[in-house]
């Protein structure tokens, strides 16, 4: 098992602090993403690559960059602008046993080709009796990205996690980054790969196991990022960051949170959420999405299910405004979760019940 | 090249097209498929067979034409009505007929259906229920030989796919699309369009501002070709030269068999639309096409050319009942899929279905499977 890495800040890559020993090196998403694609596809010839600009541009985002040159065109595909049309090729392809990673530019464009990712990927195996397995991941930035409107800022883990047949991953730091596409890349069952935009640039301390070409990380299994016995905190993705930076000063005022990385949102690690809340008795969800039959609420009710005794105050559910994503920069501060809304709830969550002792 | 842009029509009066065997092959499988069509909708009346079911009676032409020419490599991938497909590639009819009974022994073990037909072993790629759907599956397919046999370098991988799809599929964005990928990266496709004219109850030529299909191959840059799909051995010329261009690797081909659908959608469907008693120019239209009937066609074929006797056909006929009662009667006894199948094979790895309460994967819980689909 890895050594739970502590961030106690997280930092843009322009200013690259050192808070360990020497023998950690920085990486960031973007660098992650690369290498983990660049040794899968040399480690495996039927890997293959698909989607808009993920060749000759190099990337929309540059995370194909320079894999066009290694590979050549016959692995690493320029489509055209035709989501379902090549999305459902790379099923067709993958129920053949290639492997193709198909690139969403961003996973809103991905419900021009949500009929294949549900009907033909998903629910292949199944409708088969198992004849059929489809080996395919498909990967993009979800979620927010900086004043790009509404049509471009939707997040769909809660959509693809609600169907069975596929699993769906979310990583936040580079380490999750690599360890998860490889075992996304390796897996034989239809992956979602949510990525955000925004994390792309940030980079983070990984160890010298994390850059080791077979390193994996399980698919299923949340990471406790911070420990703490007062209050539990669910976040994926970007959240995660806010989600530390809130522990960081809920703990100076007294309140010790837990922060759990879920990294998988399908299958969704509830044995860890609810030991996790055995402990601490309190619960704080946090995402990016729309807050209706969100990531959220199922937490909540896989906890209310599993541990309702050991609650001592309401879940507390933060999640993205309810309304389509707004254009103007204040108003989308105001539309997805900030670090303050955290601490808020956080402490909503600690004082809604009278404690038994000072909090420590 | 003869095709490019031209109708063709190939007249058939002296020449010896098939051989003998050939043609007792030909009618072996349009009979199956005739017969087996029938047998559905009788079992479904008794209650055997339910949800949505939809019978091939009228275009077995198409489906024997074409299959009949590939390889037991080469990929299908079809629509909803994919019972004769699947009959014609290969897929026993026992298993066909459970499969339609959601029994155990059906090809899919009971979890497919009559619109999710999947073989493995035969090739067979589906069975998809959204019109649409399968082309770009079968692309896929068609890329995946031609990525074996150009990236991976194995030798001899030169299947073919063919994607059936009918005439109101034509009007879907996915045809469009994968028209153009196939032609740009040339893959190993034919695209057949089984044109029956009616789309549920949406005739084609109102739903469609340019109602020749063929015509919308050029445009793409790959061959368009109408053929009269009520005629097997027009269809398997037509046939031969697609799909041995495939297979060289001189790209797709896009085909259009003019054919019809003798019963309605499905067996759900009262057929009012082409009721002849309420719309009097359907009644001459339904007798046309009744009058072409691809297996009296063949039937004539085989008489006139002297290739087989009366009592060789009835011999045939009277195999293929055979066949289907003991299908019917195996499917019958067939048992129901146990309640332990109801999570299996959601996953290939069923890792995916996460960790239990006490810490470990649910899927290696020797209980698992017991319990209800909560999970």
């Amino acid at each position: 098992m890895l050594r739970a890495i502590r961030h106690k800040n997280i930092l843009p890559a322009f200013s690259a602090f050192r808070a360990f020993s020497s023998s950690a090196k920085e990486m960031t998403v973007r660098e992650a993403l690369n290498s983990a694609l660049d040794e899968e596809m040399s480690a495996d010839p039927k890997v293959f690559l698909m989607g808009e600009e993920v060749g000759e541009y190099q990337g929309a985002y540059k995370i194909t960059k320079g894999l066009l040159d290694k590979y050549g065109p016959e692995r690493v595909l320029d489509t055209p602008i035709t989501e379902a049309g090549f999305t459902g090729i790379g099923v067709g392809a993958a129920y053949y046993g290639l492997r193709p990673v198909v690139e969403f530019m961003t996973f809103n464009f991905s419900m021009q080709a949500i009929d294949h990712i549900i009907n033909s990927a998903a629910k292949s195996n199944y409708m088969s009796a198992g004849q059929i397995s489809v080996p395919i991941v498909f990967r993009g930035p979800n979620g927010a990205a900086a004043g790009v409107g509404a049509q471009h800022s939707q997040c769909y883990a809660a959509w693809y996690a609600s169907c069975p047949g596929l699993k769906v991953l979310s990583p936040y730091s580079s380490e999750d980054a690599r360890g998860l596409l490889k075992a996304a890349i390796r897996d034989p069952d239809p992956v979602v790969f949510l990525e955000n935009e925004l994390l792309y640039g940030e980079s983070f301390p990984v160890s010298a196991e994390v850059l080791d070409s077979s390193f994996c990380l399980p698919i299923g299994k949340a990471k406790i990022e911070r420990e703490g016995k007062d209050v539990t905190i669910t976040a994926f993705s970007k959240m995660v960051g806010y989600a530390l930076k809130a522990a960081e000063i809920l703990a100076k005022e007294g309140i010790s949170a837990e922060v759990i990385n879920l990294r998988s949102i399908r299958p969704l690690d509830r044995s860890t959420i609810n030991a996790s809340v055995r402990k601490t008795n309190r619960l704080v969800t946090v995402e990016e999405g729309f807050p209706q039959h969100g990531v959220g609420a199922e937490i909540c009710t896989s906890v209310i299910e599993e541990s309702f005794g050991y609650l001592d105050a309401p879940v507390e559910r933060i999640a993205g405004a309810d309304v389509p994503m707004p254009y103007a920069a204040n108003l989308e501060r105001m539309a997805v979760p900030q670090v303050e809304d955290i601490v808020r709830a956080a402490k909503r969550a600690c004082y809604r019940s009278v404690p038994l002792a000072a909090t420590a | 090249m003869i095709f490019d842009y031209i109708e063709i029509f190939i007249l058939t009066f002296c020449e010896q097209l098939i051989t003998k065997e050939e043609g007792l092959v030909l009618y072996e499988d349009m009979i199956l498929g005739r017969f087996f069509e029938d047998m559905c909708a009788q079992m479904y009346y008794r209650g055997k067979m339910f949800g949505f079911v939809h019978l091939y009676n009228g275009q077995e032409a198409v489906s024997t034409g074409f299959i009949k020419f590939l390889k037991k490599e080469d990929y299908v991938v079809s629509t909803y009505r994919d019972h004769v497909h699947a009959l014609s590639k290969g897929v026993p009819a026992r298993e066909v007929m459970s499969e339609l009974f959601g029994k155990a022994t059906g090809c899919c073990r009971g979890q497919g259906g009559s619109m999710h037909m999947f073989s493995k072993q035969h090739n067979l790629l589906g069975g998809f229920a959204f019109i649409g759907e399968g082309i770009p599956v079968a692309t896929g397919a068609a890329f995946s030989s031609k990525y074996r046999r150009e990236v991976l370098k194995e030798p001899g991988a030169d299947e073919v796919t063919l994607a059936f799809f009918g005439d109101g599929t034509c009007n879907n964005g996915q045809f469009y699309e994968c028209l153009n990928m196939a032609a740009l990266w040339k893959l190993p496709i034919v695209f057949v369009v089984e044109n029956n004219l009616w789309a549920i109850g949406m005739s084609h030529l109102r739903a469609t501002s340019d109602p020749q299909i063929w015509k919308k191959g050029p445009a793409f840059g790959m061959p368009g070709i109408h053929v009269d799909g009520m005629d097997v051995l027009k269809v398997r010329e037509v046939a031969k030269e697609a799909i041995e261009r495939a297979r060289r690797g001189e790209g797709p081909t896009l085909v259009e068999c003019e054919t019809y659908r003798f019963r309605g959608h499905s067996l759900a469907d009262p057929d009012e639309l082409r009721d002849p008693e309420s719309v009097s120019s359907l009644a001459a239209e339904k007798a046309h096409y009744a009058g072409r009937d691809p297996i009296t066609a063949l039937k004539k074929y085989l008489f006139d050319n002297k290739l087989a006797s009366e009592q060789e056909l009835k011999a045939i006929d009277k195999k293929i009942e055979e066949l289907l009662d003991e299908a019917v009667e195996f499917a019958d006894e067939s048992p129901l899929p146990p309640r332990s199948q109801l999570l299996e094979n959601v996953f290939a790895d069923p890792k995916g279905f996460g960790i239990g309460p006490d810490g470990k994967y649910r899927c290696e819980d020797p209980k698992f499977t017991q319990g209800t689909a909560h999970v």
